[in-house]
């Protein structure tokens, strides 16, 4: 498999702090204020940005996106482009800027997404045939697609729901060392997540994340750019992506996901085992997907998730390999697709080394997952510290 | 068990290639459609075989058996019409033909498991007869 040699590095990033509710913004106005604080923190001016990648759903403007947002920035890219991987977008624009970079057609891309949350919030359109076969039978949203994940998963490897509430308890405790996070000030232990209202079984609520408005950005460019800017360089050195199904009833596997070829492709990319990384930043949608990214990455067997946890000292800073230290969506809240660009920033912030009070000690290297529709868009990326 | 037939919920959005699929249903015969070339069953509906991309495929009668692959108890569910017949259960059923497909499943929460042994049942959902899903009448029913 080819390396990715390191030419390329995300050299800014922004992010909105989350807000349960918004009234009368534009997700164009949040998608150019959190561009903004990326290009703030890349140190360079808008007219060095020529290349854009957005998301779909920009409740405004649903075709012609990229040009829309261009034109709204001002901005006249030479490589533009939609990336519609659900949770997966946001690490899926950054190797997708990486390699535009490569292939000549740009130099600095700026990746961004977001969403208002203004009454009545913004709806995913659900068009046939995830429309047509799922909601007529009471099984509509993404609640119910990872509960019977979830339920397949303890069936399979006879795990506990105390197990799985061990990763929203993680979730909220990291939480509490983010002042942004919708969760900070609201610790949930073991015990409170399983008494939290049921969902849909087994998924407890706060096994679920809080829909929140916000943004994410991130400036990606080459590494010698990136060697201008105010920051540490943080390299992309590996990258794999896979999409086995849209809705729960096709999926081939309901125990594991493509994650799995994912990671093992941005692993091997880097040349790093998956013991070599130190930062964990697992797209954490539901609790069942972080247990499944555990297993997938071959970090234990299938079912073994929350004994390595315990093994792990948790998902602390403190921990062998912290997870989700900004505290994942879980703790932070999801700002509809930026939430997956969520860990994309808390890894640069770890590999920078400037997380605060979250800092984990030595952390050279993370991978960053992200993960859309039902277990069924992945994209993984492995980052690295410029030496 | 609530009367699903009074709830004020989303139906089916048909097309013209998936009708067969509800209207067979809501006379009682489960229908998918099946490979001619490679001999699949597939499902939902397509114009060609998605396994090996033939145009000769059919509607074909299925058994009607299939076990719960999944299944989840909905307290809160994604549609405010559903609300009255909370909390009922949906699952995943595997075909005994292959395919899978999402269903209601028309057994108290605490009684299934995954693995159990189920038959289709029309069921009026909403108005519209529904092909949702049932342990079997006969236990003995042969795998
Ligand atoms: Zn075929």
């Amino acid at each position: 498999m080819r390396h990715l040699s390191p030419r390329t590095a995300i050299s800014g990033i922004g992010e909105l702090k989350p807000v349960r509710r918004t009234e009368g913004v534009t997700t164009l106005e949040l998608l150019m204020q959190v561009s903004a604080l990326a290009l703030q923190d890349a140190g360079i001016g808008s007219d060095q940005v020529d290349g854009l990648l957005v998301g779909p759903q920009v409740g405004e403007t649903p075709q012609h996106v990229p040009a829309m947002v261009s034109e709204y920035f001002g901005l006249q890219p030479t490589m533009s482009n939609m990336v519609d991987l659900g949770g997966a977008s946001g690490p899926g624009m950054i190797w997708r800027a990486a390699a535009a970079i490569a292939a000549g057609q740009c130099e600095t891309v700026l990746c961004v997404l977001g969403n208002h949350r203004n009454t009545p919030a913004p709806r995913s359109p659900n068009r046939n045939p995830a429309r047509e076969f799922d909601p007529p039978f009471g099984a509509s949203g993404a609640n119910t697609s990872y509960a019977l994940l979830m339920q397949a998963h303890m069936d399979a490897f006879g795990c506990t729901a105390e197990d799985y509430a061990i990763i929203a308890a993680g979730a909220r405790s990291n939480a509490q060392l983010n002042p942004d996070a919708i969760f900070y000030g609201q610790p949930a232990d073991v015990e409170e997540v399983l008494a939290s209202p049921m969902v849909a079984s087994p998924l407890h609520l706060f096994e679920i994340v809080m829909p929140v408005a916000g943004g994410d950005a991130v400036v990606v460019t080459t590494a010698e750019n990136a060697k201008e800017g105010p920051h540490r360089p943080v390299h992309l050195l590996g990258a794999g992506e896979k999409i086995t199904h849209r809705v729960v009833s096709q999926a081939p596997n309901l125990t594991s996901g493509p994650l799995k070829p994912a990671m093992a492709r941005a692993l091997s990319q880097s040349g790093l085992g998956i013991e070599q990384i130190k930062f964990l930043s697992l797209y954490d949608c539901y609790t069942i997907m972080v247990a499944t990214t555990i297993e997938d990455a071959g970090l234990c067997g299938p079912g073994q998730f929350a004994n390595w946890l315990r093994d792990n000292g948790g998902m602390g800073p403190e921990a062998n390999q912290p997870i989700n230290t900004h505290g994942g969506q879980l703790g932070f809240g999801q700002p509809d697709l930026a939430g997956g660009m969520t860990h994309v920033v808390e890894a640069v912030r770890q590999i920078r080394g400037n997380a605060g009070e979250r800092q984990i000690a030595g952390c050279e290297t993370a991978l960053v997952t992200g993960n859309g529709a039902t277990m069924s868009e992945a994209v993984a990326l492995v980052l690295g510290g410029a030496q | 068990m609530k009367d699903l037939s009074q709830l004020d919920v989303p139906g089916p959005t048909k097309t013209p290639l998936t009708a067969p699929f509800w209207e067979n249903a809501a006379e009682g015969k489960l229908t998918i459609q099946k490979c001619g070339s490679c001999g699949e069953h597939f499902f939902y509906p397509r114009p060609l075989c998605p396994n090996c991309w033939s145009s000769d495929v059919a509607w074909t009668e299925v058994r009607g058996f299939g076990r719960l692959k999944s299944y989840s108890q909905i307290w809160k569910p994604g549609h405010p019409g559903w609300l009255p017949a909370t909390p009922y259960l949906v699952g995943l059923v595997e075909l005994d033909e292959g395919p899978t497909l999402l269903s209601h499943i028309l057994v108290e929460g605490h009684e299934a498991k995954i693995g159990d042994r189920l038959e289709f049942i029309p069921q009026n959902i909403g108005g519209q007869m529904l092909p949702c899903f049932k342990n079997p009448d006969n236990k003995e029913e042969p795998a």
